[in-house]
């Protein structure tokens, strides 16, 4: 693959400058940093969430590798507790909530909609620069002591600890408000600055999804924030309110940040829906079935999911008709979630479906997520969580919808739009190869974990009884060979960017407005501003030569 | 930076002592800018609502669960200067508002009076919010300088805490009566560090129309620093009667 990359390069005509494109259209350090472009401001989230998702993947390998032995293998028992703190807290609040709308979302949304940049350019700076300031408290928070509250920070232990609390809460504020910002663009760039022509309901649903995200985004996120100022206030002047020692209640604190927790979820997971929306409708080469009722189902699960918290505190103390209500409404968004699953399945049925690496990590996902959704109904019910409450099946499910169905639509998108970002085409083989090792050792990670957990393994626990043991050594076999197909794509995508060979203009085949830019886009995106005349998804708009053609 | 290479769409100056304003590369026409930057500011706005509603949540679960410790402690407040410091922020919402007309119809020297006056009225806040923390520093119900003491545990499971020693016992009857005190302070703290940006805010923005970048072609910050002033005067609105009239 390394051979023709010369021969096409002496090929070029000298006498022909290269086309440009955001990436080289300027160059220099402040060029990047410095950079209103939605598109370069996306490449640094992505830089960003990537290693911080690398770093969280390290703190999970050490905590697996610590359960391998049921006395442990690796830390003190305090040790462990900071250990699995730090995975969580790094994987929520520095990866998978800024992740996809961050990233991928940045860099897709102002082309799908047909816009010159985000509505709020220099916003969207200061998002990635508040995000970056949460990654540097973070780390800080490690040196100054660490933490050990698991990533809920629940009362009173978090008031109570020696570690460095205080600071790990700055950075989920500032985070928070990272967020907020990403969100609040998208919001005003889907309203005021569609193309000609982009009626809402010939918006992609990539759109419709990183939309609805951003409603929770804005409307959720300042409850956590004032939760981690109120923890901070506790330590430091000991408002009271938190604390049972000074007539306090530990339950407000659940109330107040399940109220913005249980609706992060679904910033988490929203995106991913929008992601492989479009994945199996490019991949299968067929319009979305049930366009609209996708749509309506996003706008659904944003407005349901600020209803149904209580569903994780069954266990706290709360009335049982308030249990009752929580139960039934988690029910509920299960409709518009199963909704969604079944339209994709529906699109990949019959299509001409071309087994690509991201409808690969796409495909992944529907099977991962049918588990990862239907185990959470599991969770809901009643009288099923009090028994599962706080084990190892709760874990395994929400890493199910987290790391299996979130990360796989990260990757997923991420293979999808690399020769878009880039120009350029990683090795399919190998992408095809790490995405089939990826899957296998996820489900063998976390399978014997729902079974642990069925069977009363707690979470959180350094060290557990040795009738567990043959579970938890699966376990952790698994993330290795999980970790071994995440090295194997970080290789081969970095690997792309080096000596990969050109993209084609429309490498997939897609129809949306991103596809009808030139690859890499412009820095103002559009050659010529679009105007949208076709309904979205109209594949009879493709234009094949576009999919021959090397990118320029 | 390098690309220029597009025609900015420009919306000229009224007069000789404005400069005209270039739109945002991004935007097609001013309109959808001040849009756009309206939209945005109105959803900033919610997210300021939310945070203080968190506050509010609290202030009214421990009003239900200690109805006695907030009628006792709200009776600490003097509720003339919490009335006084109402009428103070009222007031600056007009001359704000006042501010942001003669912005809008090119008033340029008018445009600086106005938000003077509101700058005035957020210093005369801060200073009688002052001087009624002072007072409650004397009665020992929020000893500043003993804010950040570690916490004292008692024998019996309860705790004490340094910053209140409430010296003339009048909250010895009802139980934890720091809480009122703590959520008093929380509150207003809170609120008077959005008082502290609004007016930061206001100066930027007097800088600019000093330099005639606001006009009637152009005053989109000026409308929504005002907006920020305004739901600033507005959760006053509700703190006050809160903590200092509900009995």
């Amino acid at each position: 693959m390394t051979t023709n990359t010369p021969a096409v390069a002496t090929a070029t005509p000298e006498t022909q400058a290269p086309r440009e494109t955001y990436l080289n259209c300027s160059s220099g350090f402040m060029s990047w940093a410095g950079t209103l472009d939605h598109k370069r401001i996306g490449i640094m989230y992505l830089v960003g969430v990537g290693i911080a998702f690398l770093a969280g993947g390290l703190f999970a390998l050490l905590v697996r590798l610590h359960l391998w032995e049921p006395e442990g293998l690796l830390f003190s028992n305090l040790d462990y507790n900071q250990v699995f703190t730090l995975h969580g807290a790094f994987m929520v609040f520095l990866f998978v909530i800024p992740a996809i709308p961050g990233s991928i979302g940045n860099m897709v949304l102002p082309l799908m909609v047909g816009a010159k940049d985000v509505a709020l350019p220099r916003l969207n700076l200061l998002s990635f620069y508040l995000w970056l300031t949460g990654a540097i408290l973070a780390t800080l928070a490690i040196v100054l002591g660490g933490f050990d509250t698991g990533w809920t920070f629940y009362a009173p232990y978090s008031l109570y600890t020696d570690k460095a609390v205080v600071t790990i809460g700055l950075a989920v504020f500032v985070l928070g408000f990272s967020s907020i910002f990403t969100g609040l663009n998208f919001i005003v760039t889907v309203h005021k600055l569609r193309a000609p022509g982009m009626t809402w309901f010939r918006m992609p649903l990539m759109v419709w999804a990183l939309y609805s995200t951003s409603i929770l985004q804005v409307l959720a996120t300042p409850v956590l924030g004032i939760t981690v100022l109120l923890v901070a206030f506790e330590r430091l002047y000991h408002i009271g309110i938190f604390d049972p020692r000074l007539g306090g209640d530990p339950v407000l604190f659940e109330h107040f940040f399940w109220f913005y927790s249980h609706p992060a979820v679904y910033i988490m997971v929203l995106p991913a829906f929008g992601i492989i929306s479009e994945l199996v409708s490019v991949h299968s080469r067929k319009p979305l079935f049930g366009y609209k009722l996708i749509a309506f189902s996003s706008l659904a699960i944003a407005i349901i999911s600020f209803l149904v918290w209580g569903h994780h505190m069954f266990t706290s103390g709360q009335s049982t008709y308030a249990m009752f209500a929580f139960s039934f409404l988690t029910f509920f968004v299960a409709i518009p979630t199963a909704i969604k699953e079944f339209s994709w399945v529906a699109t990949v049925w019959k299509g001409s479906v071309a087994l690509n690496s991201p409808m690969l990590y796409a495909l992944a996902f529907l099977i991962i997520f049918a588990i990862g959704g239907l185990t959470g109904v599991i969770l809901g019910t009643l009288n099923v969580n009090l028994h599962l409450h706080d084990t190892y099946f709760v874990v395994a499910h929400f890493h199910y919808v987290m790391m299996g169905s979130i990360s796989l639509a990260f990757f997923a998108g991420l293979h999808h739009w690399w020769p878009k970002m880039f120009g350029k085409m990683y090795s399919e083989t190998l992408a095809k190869i790490a995405c089939l090792i990826i899957f296998v050792g996820f489900n063998m990670t976390f399978i014997p974990q729902f079974i642990m957990g069925s069977r009363g393994m707690p979470r959180r626990y350094a060290t557990y009884v040795p009738e567990f043991e043959p579970f938890h050594q699966a376990s952790t076999i698994g993330a290795i060979i999980l970790g071994c197909g995440v090295a194997l794509m970080v290789f081969y995508l970095l690997q792309s960017l080096l000596s990969g060979k050109k993209a084609k203009e429309n490498q997939w085949g897609g129809v949306t407005l991103d596809w009808h830019t030139p690859t890499p886009p412009p820095h103002l995106n559009f050659d010529h501003e679009p105007k949208v005349v076709h309904e979205v998804y109209d594949y009879s708009t493709l234009d094949y030569e576009s999919m021959q053609r090397d990118a320029t | 930076m390098s690309h220029d290479d597009h025609h900015a769409v420009v919306v000229p100056a009224p007069g000789p002592e404005f400069v005209p304003h270039e739109v945002a590369h991004h935007f097609s026409t001013p309109v959808q800018e001040f849009q756009s930057g309206k939209l945005g500011f109105w959803l900033f706005l919610a997210t300021e609502i939310l945070l203080f509603g968190g506050l509010f949540a609290a202030y009214f679960y421990f009003h239900e669960v200690y109805p006695e410790t907030f009628r006792v402690g709200g009776q600490q407040l003097d509720w003339r200067l919490g009335a006084l410091n109402t009428s103070v922020l009222l007031l600056s919402s007009w001359t704000m508002a006042m501010g942001v007309r003669s912005a809008q119809t090119s008033q340029k020297s008018k445009t600086l009076m106005f938000l003077g006056l509101t700058v005035l009225g957020a210093a005369i806040f801060m200073v009688i919010k002052f001087f009624e923390y002072k007072a409650k520093n004397e009665h020992g119900l929020i000893v500043f300088s003993e804010l950040f003491r570690p916490f004292i545990e008692n024998p019996d499971g309860t705790g004490s805490l340094a910053w209140f020693q409430d010296y003339h016992g009048v909250m010895a009857g009802v139980p934890h009566g720091h809480m009122f005190f703590a959520i008093y302070l929380t509150m207003t703290a809170i609120h008077g560090l959005h008082v502290v940006i609004g007016a930061g805010l206001i100066i930027w923005i007097m800088f600019g129309t000093a330099k005639g970048r606001f006009h009637a072609g152009y005053f989109m910050p000026v409308d929504l620093v005002g907006l920020y002033w305004h739901l600033v005067d507005l959760i006053w609105i509700f703190l006050f009667p809160l903590l200092y009239l509900v009995p």
